[in-house]
């Protein structure tokens, strides 16, 4: 099980508290974590990466074990703490706008 | 008795005002979708239970929200926006060629006959449509594929395609505006359009005759004669006679045709209510006086209208989409300010009081008039 937290108003959009579970399959990257995110959460699709593109939205970061993990390739495999589910994944609106 | 419901878009969420046919008492539900901007709220009229939602953010991108319960309750639908083909470029503020890119739905127009056909304009300029109550949504291109498309380029706020009118005697004609292209006529209900702005007048084009590049802020029609629009341009208020083959100015003795919004009495069609600003470069009204300025008589000769506005110190704007009427018997007329008031005047303009002071900036205003 992946530990996730999402923005707040993601949070609201899917109906999940401020930290939750997903089970993820194969190796633990951000492209997966957010493929079962998108399957089990269908409207997020969208808002966290572009539907078409699959690109990150530009104003959403991806953080984990205290790293900025943002602009790594999303194929890329997550700390071994967060496979552990030791901590989370943290999908993060970027402080912008005042 | 009777009712209405006004349904509001503001920067941080939705609003629904409710009152019965005396439009004296309200109730306030909301903010629904907080903290979102919501562009968008509008009915179908086949369905008035039947909402649609344009709910977006910078952060998070373009949502549309569905409610089958009069806005009681919502679900997400669709949000997938994706231009056919290739998109290509139209022109960016510097007139360099710059990608279509889409950003969000500025309005969502159901159709007059099916609860579940609506259709949105959106930024980049594009013309979509959704035949499964707004599950999926398919680019109509003959809009965006137009041969002055390359042509197109942003007013202030974008690029966008902000007002859809469908011909109440004739659903396969529709009419939309986008700012800064101008506005446009389909007889084929969206697949190919044709502009229409003949007359306007634009100081910032080169050309007197430009075909496009004419920054129209809103088009208006009352449902009785569908070839008479009304348009509050960037400066002038406009007015056609055939279906906007050509335009004439009707600015009369307005203190000043610069606004954004325009729209026309729920039984007079020759009565249009515009709310003037001062310019381009203060989006506020003139003297700091809140009015409505109403014509009976299709443009010309206007009348302010002040009873119960802020007539000092009043610096809010009236944005594009953000006027309505209902069908009362006395008609009543609705707007909202980037101030957050939302004004009502249940006597055809005759007076007005704030049905709520302080919301978030309104970014729209509908009404349905319920049974």
């Amino acid at each position: 099980m992946i530990r996730v937290v999402l923005p707040a108003h993601l949070r609201d959009l899917a109906h999940v508290a401020s930290e939750f579970t997903i089970d993820v399959e194969g190796p633990i990257t951000p492209r997966s974590i957010i493929d079962a995110l998108e399957l089990r959460y269908p409207m997020l699709r969208g808002t966290i990466r572009d539907q078409v593109t699959h690109e990150r939205r530009p104003l959403v970061r991806f953080f984990a074990c205290e790293e900025d993990l943002s602009h790594d390739p999303v194929d890329n495999p997550l700390p071994e703490a967060v496979a552990k589910g030791t901590e989370p994944f943290l999908i993060i609106g970027s402080i912008a706008g005042g | 008795m009777s009712g209405v419901r006004v349904l509001v878009g503001t920067r941080k969420g939705a609003f629904i005002l409710s009152a019965d046919g005396t439009r004296k008492d309200w109730k306030v539900s909301g903010p629904h979708f907080a903290g979102w901007e919501v562009y968008h709220v509008k009915g179908s009229a086949v369905d008035p239970n039947r909402l649609y939602v344009s709910q977006t953010s910078g952060w998070f991108g373009q949502l549309v929200q569905r409610s089958k319960d009069g806005g009681q309750t919502f679900e997400p639908v669709g949000n997938k926006f994706v231009y056919e083909g290739t998109p290509g470029q139209h022109k960016w503020y510097d007139g360099t060629p710059h990608p279509w890119e889409f950003k969000r739905v500025w309005h969502l127009e159901p159709s007059l006959t099916d609860p579940d056909t609506i259709y949105a304009g959106v930024e980049d300029a594009a013309f979509f449509k959704s035949t499964d109550a707004g599950v999926t949504w398919q680019e109509l291109p003959g809009l965006r594929e137009h041969r002055t498309g390359k042509d197109w380029a942003p007013g202030a706020g974008g690029l966008c395609l902000h007002t859809i009118l469908i011909d109440p005697t004739n659903h396969r004609r529709m009419y939309i505006a986008i700012s800064s292209a101008g506005a446009f006529r389909s007889d084929d209900e969206g697949v190919s359009w044709t502009p229409i702005n003949k007359g306007l007048k634009s100081q910032y084009i080169p050309d007197p005759d430009a075909e496009v590049g004419h920054c129209v802020h809103r088009i208006a029609m009352h449902k009785s004669r569908p070839n008479v629009l009304f348009m509050q341009k960037h400066w002038d208020v406009m007015r056609s006679t055939n279906a906007g083959d050509s335009w004439e100015e009707v600015s009369g003795n307005l203190p000043t045709d610069f606004g954004f919004t325009i729209d026309v009495h729920a039984h007079e069609p020759d009565t249009i209510f515009v709310v003037p600003i001062k310019s381009d470069s203060e989006h506020f009204p003139p003297e700091g006086k809140l009015r409505v300025y109403r014509s009976r008589s299709g443009g010309d000769e206007w009348e302010p209208l002040t009873k119960g506005l802020p007539q000092s110190d009043c610096y809010v704007n009236v944005l594009r989409d953000a006027m309505a009427v209902d069908s009362l018997d006395s008609c009543g007329v609705y707007f909202g300010t980037t101030g957050g008031q939302v004004y009502g005047s249940a006597d055809g303009g005759d007076s007005w009081a704030p049905i709520v002071r302080d919301l978030p900036p309104v970014l729209s205003v509908e009404v349905q008039t319920l049974p």
